[in-house]
């Protein structure tokens, strides 16, 4: 079943993603049929299973609490789209 | 010898430390051989000729004073989703196409320490969501063979397309590719070469390009399982700054070619025989069960129930991690930014312009099965059915030492043969995508043709860190089916 253009433009605002509208409707139609497609999920029983979060092979570590890296300023900048002098620049958020 | 382009990286290896030929000899040929195929093939976004050439003298200067790494002198190439330091990485997105790191990935600054020429960044689906490589915003990479009958573009499967594409071709002696659901292996089989996808935590996940950091490894794509052993073990090992590496030694893997497979227990999953299989596939799974026996393996039926929900769960999975990852191209610190009068709108016109379609999709989907309402019956079940997945693999493992499947359901197939249903072409990594969710290792060899002429792989699959047992099966598979074909577009073939 296709998703509704509401549906569809709702997730897309959330994932801050602006979409024409001829592209709501070939979305709706081609997230519907993978949504439906997972569906198949609900037969299996999942009753005491814990959910699987990453493999678990590699064991939490701890390390010491120091600074291992830093002091590059300019390479963390030199791939900002617009900056200022050490900053990088967004539109006005706070009136 | 026959010529330059009849060396595996093996023999190439031992060619220089032996002075039969000089680094700069062989990289310069294999830059000859990108300038006269990569205009059709496209596997390459960047090419880094000048730094190869660098390279390979300095490698010369190691080979002649008898020092230099395993890897000193041998022209790789690197998925444009690892990070380069000062070389563009895109990860074949149009958001990264002016993206050039400051710093290095774990796996290629391990390959360089051991003296490997890179050539340049190779061609991959974006941010390598795709099983045929023509999601890639620079285009389609070609598969260099071609059907018996026809001259039909085919695709070199995907996601690491570009590097599947240029090994088998010639153009590189080794490449780097990242398996998240089978985007080494399928593309492996796709073109006639080796690859292999190691235990999750193996190789370092620091400098790759996320797409699903529960699922991604990073792993080697070569000719032959030789080669793939010595890339791998130059890849591989402990690293503090993923917090998924797993601490543990790096084999010598290519030790483990000779070891053979006596009295070994392969395992054949009963529900791997999908409905619709092709025959020729089936045949060719029979086949190897018959090489891996006459070796003196011994082949057992086990059972993964879980089989078909591994598909369903991976989408689910892995675009809600992709979706994650994918929130940091925002048009601000780094990427393309459209400019916009407020942040929302800037973020949004950035990531319209910047993302295509099959990633807007899966990051859309991503979102849908994390949002509020959704993420109990999406996200959280799959998570658990991922679980069960896990223990029937482990389950199998209790009785057998590996598994033999088909690597994809079918042979490559031709760009405008592209299904139009996304779900039709998930169904591509069908036998890749289970072994993923598990985290275990699994390798694709070359097996034999189709009837069309285009060649098919076998998988094998194993225990945790249990690459030596593969490479030994793998060895075995590869001894039998004597796989020497080569493609129509290859480096050694004159035009």
């Amino acid at each position: 079943m296709s998703l509704d253009a509401k549906t569809v433009t709702r997730i897309a605002r959330l994932a801050r993603i602006g979409l024409q509208p001829e592209e709501v409707e070939t979305l709706g139609k081609d997230m519907g049929s993978i949504i439906d497609w997972v569906e198949q999920l609900k037969e299996v029983d999942v009753t005491g299973v814990d959910p699987m979060i990453g493999t678990g092979l590699a064991k939490p570590r701890l390390r010491e609490d120091r600074v291992t890296d830093g002091n590059c300023r300019d390479k963390v900048l030199s791939n900002a789209p617009e900056r200022e002098g050490p900053f990088y620049t967004v539109p006005k958020v706070v009136e | 010898m026959s010529g330059i382009h009849d060396f595996t990286l093996a023999s190439a290896r031992d060619a220089l430390k032996a002075r039969k030929i000089s680094a700069v000899e062989l990289t310069n040929a294999h830059i000859d051989a990108i300038e006269r195929l990569d205009g059709q093939l496209n596997s390459f976004i960047t090419r880094t000729p000048d730094q190869a050439r660098e390279a390979a003298k300095a490698s010369d200067e190691a080979l002649a004073k008898g020092e230099g790494g395993s890897l000193c002198g041998i022209p790789l190439g690197i998925k444009d989703l690892f990070c380069t330091n000062g070389v563009r990485t895109t990860a074949a997105s149009k958001i990264l196409g002016n993206f050039v790191p400051p710093y290095e990935s774990t796996v290629t600054a391990n390959l360089l320490k051991d003296g490997a020429v890179f050539l340049g960044k190779l061609n991959l689906d974006e941010f390598a969501m795709g099983s045929a490589n023509l999601t890639s915003a620079f285009g389609p990479v070609e598969n260099p063979w071609k059907r018996k009958d026809s001259d039909a573009k085919l695709v070199p499967g995907g996601s690491s397309g570009g590097s599947a594409a240029a090994v088998a071709a010639g153009l590189v002696l080794g490449a780097t590719g990242t398996d998240t659901g089978g985007s080494i292996r399928q593309p492996a089989a796709f073109t006639g070469i080796a690859g292999i996808k190691p235990t999750y935590g193996r190789c370092s996940r620091f400098g790759t390009i996320a797409f699903a950091s529960s699922l991604d490894q990073a792993g080697p794509m070569a000719r032959n399982l030789q080669d793939c052993a010595i890339l791998l073990e130059s890849m591989a090992g402990f690293d503090p700054r993923d917090s998924t590496s797993v601490d543990t030694p790096v084999p010598h893997y290519e030790a483990a070619l000779k070891r053979g497979v006596k009295g070994l227990r392969v395992g054949i999953p009963k529900e791997y025989h999908v409905e619709g299989m092709p025959a020729e596939i089936e045949a060719l799974w029979q086949q190897g069960m018959t090489w891996l026996r006459d070796a003196g393996a011994e082949i057992v039926e086990v059972s993964l129930p879980h089989t078909k929900y591994g598909l369903p769960t991976y989408y689910i999975a892995a675009l809600a991690e992709a979706s994650s990852n994918l929130a940091r191209y925002d048009g601000v610190r780094f990427g393309e930014r459209v400019s916009a009068p407020t942040l929302d709108g800037l973020y949004e016109a950035s990531r319209a312009a910047g993302f295509g379609d099959e990633v807007k999709r899966r990051i859309l989907i991503g979102t849908h099965v994390l949002s509020s309402g959704y993420y109990d019956a999406y996200y959280l079940r799959a998570q658990k059915v991922r679980t069960l997945i896990q223990q029937d693999f482990l389950k199998a493992f209790e009785s057998v030492d590996v598994l033999l499947t088909p690597t994809a359901p079918s042979g490559a197939f031709a760009q405008d043969e592209k299904p139009s249903d996304p779900v039709q072409m998930y169904l591509n990594d069908v036998f890749t995508v289970p072994a993923s969710m598990a985290g275990v290792p699994a390798l694709s060899v070359p097996a034999g043709l189709d009837a069309r002429g285009v060649p098919l792989g076998l998988q094998l699959i194993g225990k945790f860190f249990d690459e030596e047992t593969l490479i030994a099966a793998g060895h075995a598979i590869e001894q039998a089916a004597a796989f020497h074909h080569r493609p129509t577009i290859h480096a050694g073939v004159s035009a």
